[in-house]
């Protein structure tokens, strides 16, 4: 099935769900997202949907529009066309209710280094209007093993500890959705792995859909249930990736994303060569 | 609109003055030092000048006053800025947070610090310079409504210009006050300028404070109606900069200038 079909019409019978839907299949729906920067068509026509208890790999090369993407979701910046769904909550119109569903970590979105672990976690712990809060910093701190680092600034942090305190903050409000854009790029291959296992847990043990961007394949493989893939700003390919690789003739999913990175794109139909 | 994500706002900022006294000092030294300055060369100028007029009162009323003014806009401006310092755009934009909630939060903390300042500063002008602050009694009242109605929407104004142009604007945020200060009738009368430079002086608010200060203190007839006009204006001006704030949060966000914040720019 491409991906480029199938979930559209999906996404479009999911945006007529009921806001109130207390456990709503599907954690996100992304229908006919597009983005454009000047000439450069940053994201086109892309559609996908995650389940929850769902880990999805988004991959592609730099530049492909997995950022763009990532940040539409969060609120950030405006598509130009298209809706996002967060639950069932329609993130374009009620932002807020969207967002308090959300959460993410992200290497280039460190936490104020100037506040401690602990200030860092109350204060955005007060925006997502967690209650009772103390109990819950206190848990995050405990799940992370960050207690003897509470009272350090997050600045002073070591990468892998910083990662672990993103992922502490993006815990925070127990999201539907969690969006992690290379949360384990700055790690060695031990802390990596920890941190890998700790959201596999996470997941089994919680509710959350998670989508999840990496440049490491093995990474991929090992924690994502689905990838897809985006080149151009379009999603080319779709499936599990254990078996995509086999399907599409490559030895592994490293060499698959290698020949998709490369393949110049045909046009769409209907669209200027 | 949620008071808790407010209150986590003015949260973060104090967190930010308990951990840096670097932060703190800021907040009443600058104008303690002013009070100073002016408390001794008002008291020189009464010895020499034979005037009758006491510059005590004129003069150094007008000093506090303006920088008080001084202080709230550049309140919110400095809360704000910390968030360009720390980068931390895409953290706080990325939750439930409302855009009033955040505009909100760096007003309250900036009403919050100012008023430490104004503290430090009537205790220093008060006892030792024997300014008599409150024998202006309940025209403090308007008087410190618009001074700070005013100061918000520069403040305000300040941010959204920051978050338009990109973090190397700072520089232009700091002068603002300095810049303003000739047309906003300070230390002279507004009858004093120039005529095009009246017409500026009309639509800034802190004018009609000047103004009425020095009426009051020279026991001149004051009308209460136009310093009505004065708040107005601040209020209205606090809608302006509200306006223009959510309008280029609204750019940002749709230009991708807010996720790429330090580039300045999204070319």
């Amino acid at each position: 099935m491409s991906v480029l079909e199938g979930p559209r019409g999906g996404a479009v019978a999911a945006a007529r769900g009921d806001d109130d839907d207390p456990a709503p299949e599907y954690a996100l729906t992304v229908s006919d997202l597009c983005k454009r920067y000047g000439e450069l068509l940053a994201v086109d026509h892309v559609s996908f949907r995650i389940r929850r208890k769902e880990i999805v790999g988004l991959l592609g090369p730099n530049g492909a529009g997995k950022t763009t993407i990532i940040n539409s979701i969060l609120g950030v910046l405006i598509p130009d066309s298209g809706s996002i769904r967060i639950g069932n909550v329609d993130a374009g119109r009620r932002r807020s209710r969207a967002l308090a569903r959300t959460n993410f970590a992200a290497v280039y979105a460190t936490l104020p280094g100037n506040l401690t672990v602990r200030e860092n976690l109350r204060f955005f712990g007060m925006i997502y209007d967690i209650r009772p809060l103390s109990e819950r910093v206190d848990s995050l701190l405990e799940q992370f093993d960050l207690q003897r680092l509470r009272d350090t600034k997050c600045g002073v942090l070591s990468s892998g500890e910083q990662t672990r305190v993103s992922l502490a903050k993006a815990l925070l409000n127990n999201p539907y959705l969690l969006l992690l854009d290379e949360p384990t790029a700055s790690l060695d291959p031990s802390a990596a792995q920890i941190i890998r296992q700790h959201i596999r847990e996470l997941v089994q043990q919680g509710e959350c859909g998670i989508l999840w961007t990496s440049h490491n394949m093995y990474e991929v493989e090992e924690v994502c249930d689905r990838v897809l893939f985006l080149s151009h700003g379009r999603l080319l390919l779709e499936g599990d990736p254990k078996s995509l690789p086999r399907e599409h003739g490559a030895r592994n999913l490293e060499e698959l994303f290698i020949h998709f990175a490369r393949e110049p794109l045909a046009p769409r139909a209907g669209t200027q060569p | 609109m949620k008071l808790r994500p407010i209150a986590g706002i003015m949260l973060r900022q104090f967190y930010l003055f308990r951990g840096s006294p670097v932060r703190v000092l800021p907040l009443f030294a600058w104008a303690a030092i002013d009070i100073v300055l002016w408390g001794f060369i008002t008291r020189y100028l009464n010895s020499v000048s034979g005037s009758g007029i006491n510059f005590v009162t004129t003069l150094l009323g007008a000093v506090l006053l303006w920088d008080l003014f001084t202080r709230i806009m550049q309140g919110v401006t400095t809360a704000f800025l910390e968030d360009v310092w720390s980068r931390n755009f895409l953290n706080l934009f990325a939750t439930p947070l409302s855009l009033s909630e955040y505009v909100l939060g760096l007003v309250l903390t900036s009403i919050l610090t100012s008023m430490i300042g104004l503290t430090v500063m009537l205790l220093l002008a008060v006892p030792i310079f024997g300014l008599p602050f409150f024998t202006m009694g309940l025209l403090l009242i308007p008087f410190l409504f618009v001074l700070f109605c005013f100061g918000i929407a520069l403040g305000v104004f300040a941010s959204a210009l920051v978050l338009r142009l990109g973090p190397a604007s700072e520089w232009l945020v700091w002068p603002m006050p300095a810049l303003l200060s000739p047309f906003a009738c300070v230390f002279y009368p507004l009858a004093v300028l120039p005529p095009w430079m009246r017409i500026i002086a009309y639509a800034l608010p802190p004018s009609y404070v000047f103004e009425g200060m020095r009426a009051v203190i020279s026991g001149h007839a004051f009308s209460l109606s136009v310093l009505l006009w004065g708040a107005a204006l601040a209020v209205f001006d606090i809608v302006l900069a509200a306006l223009l704030f959510s309008r280029v949060y609204r750019y940002a966000v749709r230009s991708g200038l807010l996720a790429r914040y330090s580039a300045e720019t999204v070319s």
